[in-house]
């Protein structure tokens, strides 16, 4: 196995593939950090803006539909996350490990 | 906090409560002094259904479960699906049912801030963690920490990080179950205790990870069903109407229209940004929730158990908020669940999903409630022995004492004692601690979680100058930051040892202690030159191919 490693380590295409896929999962744990310490930083210094009703008609104050809109960011950014590494990471992955499989003879 | 209520129902009139320090974790305790009651007859008999069912699957599950891999990762054989499930199973403990719709119900508005910390972790986990963990380890975290770092300290280190999250959660456990059997079914403190005791013992010992998946799946099932009638009751009765919930809320809740607004729960910037850390990464660094990848075929089936989980927990915190105010809108004119002494709600806050489930469905929906909260702390703690096992025979004995030379057969054994030894230290400690103050407990677990075993996993999988020293000694000091600064908090050292002034002033070590640990595993490893550093660094190259190809890393067991 692990001269297997040592050739996909230095294969450039997989470094291609690992950078777009650092940098997909990275920018998606960056939103999820934002958006939830925005929310607790507001809870801590300015409660007031989460304590205005969404509109004259309602009760509704805009903390709770900002509360839900991150439990629902949450779910559908782990969905974007699953269907992009489950079919185009996880087909790259495999062709760069084929490929080197291959030429060393496997 | 001692203060009997009069018996005026049939089934409750304790006192039960874990929010008087604010501190809401997702298995949190159950607190206070609480009064036996009649024996709930519906309860028990719904509650012996599901021990019957899941002594069944042990048996089924026991005859499956012949090597290792069986016993600590059900053979690799669980789908996405039924991991999420599991997971979900495993995470949304009674506690966090009842504390989270009780919060809801005394402070609104609140109750959804713990929430949303306690779903966030899973994102990050999956983003973050959670393939790569699939890809480098075999059944606990500790084996892809010390995939390239030296095993003997790294492991050491990691049970001992396992180990003390294990009984700090179970002790909480234990003691939050005691009291709620209690109060439900009324049965002695003691007799409760053992009782889970004994079955969680059953379940592990016999039925291994298989056994302690399918519990878990069952009860998140139940669960979700339970909480999703409730919630689907409240909201007939309001007309469908979220703004109908609200208003009808605000005129009845003392607070009026304060709880649609954050109050006071998180108030202090340090303290909001310190318990968000130790919420987000504390879930990230939990060993049984960890030990839930390696159940799976591959990383595929790890995505998508994490996209499941984080679906079924965002639904259910979705739906406590919604049976937190209609436990107002439907308890709080209702004498029949009302305390004529106090005027608050009988038993106390986080009876509010209890009662809301006689006033939505009559005494058998309380009856299936009552065994659902049952089963739902059976599930929690068994994930928690098996974990805790898994430490010992497979971190500690097999990889420490024994360097690896062990034949299967026996590491099996070591495991089995080990969880009897763990589920009769588990009833011993519930009972010693009845009379304590345990709420903390599941606090100090996940700063713990945060502080050791979250940074040395992230560091190893990200960090190719990591080595051996600095994971070991910057882990350790994370450690002792967060038990020492709990210990010299607000919670402990003032709340319970009784001193005027806390030397520590925030009741949150999470900022602290994770800054110290990535502080101090940082500059450690920097300043060590000694040759397995290189050699550690060389071998990052092997450890970052396999953990982001899947190439040569454990499979599904052969059946």
């Amino acid at each position: 196995m692990q001269h297997l490693y040592k050739k996909i380590y230095a294969d450039p295409e997989f470094h291609e593939l690992e950078s777009k896929r650092g940098r997909f999962s990275w920018c998606l744990a960056a939103i999820t950090i934002i958006s939830y310490f925005s929310f607790i930083l507001i809870i801590a210094f300015s409660p007031e803006l989460f304590a205005k009703p969404i509109s004259d008609s309602t009760v509704i104050t805009w903390g709770i539909p900002v509360g839900l809109f991150i439990i629902i960011l949450s779910f559908a950014l782990t969905g974007i996350y699953v269907f992009r590494a489950n079919s185009e990471f996880d087909r790259l992955s495999k062709d760069i490990v084929d490929h080197v499989k291959d030429s060393a003879g496997e | 906090m001692l203060r009997i209520l009069p018996v005026n129902k049939h089934y409750v009139a304790g006192m039960f409560l874990l929010i008087s320090t604010s501190v809401v974790y997702a298995a949190g305790a159950i607190e206070g002094e609480v009064q036996r009651q009649p024996l709930n007859l519906t309860a028990i008999t719904m509650f012996l259904l599901f021990v019957g069912a899941t002594l069944c699957i042990t048996y089924w599950a026991a005859r499956r479960t012949k090597s290792t891999k069986d016993f600590y990762a059900a053979g690799g054989s669980i789908s996405g699906l039924q991991n999420g499930l599991a997971i979900a199973g495993d995470f949304m403990s009674a506690a966090s049912f009842l504390g989270i719709s009780g919060l809801v119900f005394a402070s609104g508005f609140d109750g959804l801030i713990y929430s949303i910390g306690f779903l966030v972790g899973w994102p990050i986990i999956l983003f973050l963690l959670a393939e790569r963990l699939r890809n480098l380890g075999k059944y606990t975290f500790a084996d892809a920490v010390s995939y390239r770092l030296k095993p003997l300290p790294i492991r050491s280190l990691s049970a001992c990080g396992t180990l003390t999250v294990v009984l700090l959660y179970l002790i909480a456990q234990m003691v939050g179950a005691g009291k709620l059997i209690q109060v439900l079914f009324g049965l002695e403190y003691y007799l409760a205790v053992i009782v889970v005791g004994v079955l969680m013992i059953l379940y592990v010992t016999f039925g291994g990870m298989l056994a302690t998946t399918w519990v878990q799946i069952i009860k998140a099932v139940l669960l979700l069903f339970g909480a999703s009638f409730i919630a689907v009751a409240v909201m007939n009765q309001v007309g469908f109407s979220f703004d109908n919930l609200f208003s009808s809320a605000i005129n009845l809740h003392e607070k009026g229209l304060a709880i649609l607004s954050p109050g006071g729960l998180v108030s202090d910037p340090v303290s909001a940004i310190s318990l968000g850390l130790a919420l987000m990464f504390g879930t990230a660094g939990l060993p049984h929730i960890l030990m839930r990848f390696f159940t799976v075929p591959d990383a595929r089936e790890a995505r998508k158990s994490v996209f499941y989980a984080t679906g079924f927990i965002g639904y259910f915190y979705i739906l406590t908020f919604i049976i937190g105010f209609g436990a107002i809108v439907m308890l709080v004119n209702n004498t029949q669940f009302l305390d004529p002494e106090s005027g608050g709600i009988i038993g106390g806050n986080n009876m509010a999903a209890i009662h809301l489930s006689q006033a939505v469905g009559g005494e058998i929906f309380l009856g299936f409630i009552s065994a659902v909260a049952f089963a739902t702390i059976l599930a929690v703690v068994s994930g928690l022995t098996l974990s805790g096992a898994s430490a010992i025979s497979h971190d500690l004995y097999a990889s420490v004492i024994r360097h690896g030379k062990v034949q299967q057969g026996e590491e099996l054994k070591v495991s089995r004692v080990a969880t009897i030894l763990l589920g009769i230290a588990a009833i011993f400690l519930g009972i010693i601690f009845e009379q304590q103050n345990v709420a903390y407990m599941v606090g100090l677990a996940f700063a713990i979680a945060a502080s050791v075993n979250f940074p040395i996993l992230f560091l190893s999988m990200y960090w190719q100058k990591l080595t051996t020293k600095g994971a070991f000694i910057g882990g350790s000091i994370g450690l002792l930051t967060a038990v020492t600064c709990m210990l010299l908090g607000p919670t402990i050292w003032v709340d319970i040892l009784g001193n005027a002034n806390a030397i520590f002033p925030y009741k949150h070590p999470a900022l602290f202690s994770i800054t110290a640990a990535f502080f101090f595993i940082i500059v450690i490893s920097k300043m060590d030159s000694s040759d397995s550093a290189k050699d550690e660094a060389i071998a990052f190259e092997d450890q970052y191919v396999r953990s982001q190809t899947g190439l040569g890393a454990e499979g599904a067991s052969q059946h």
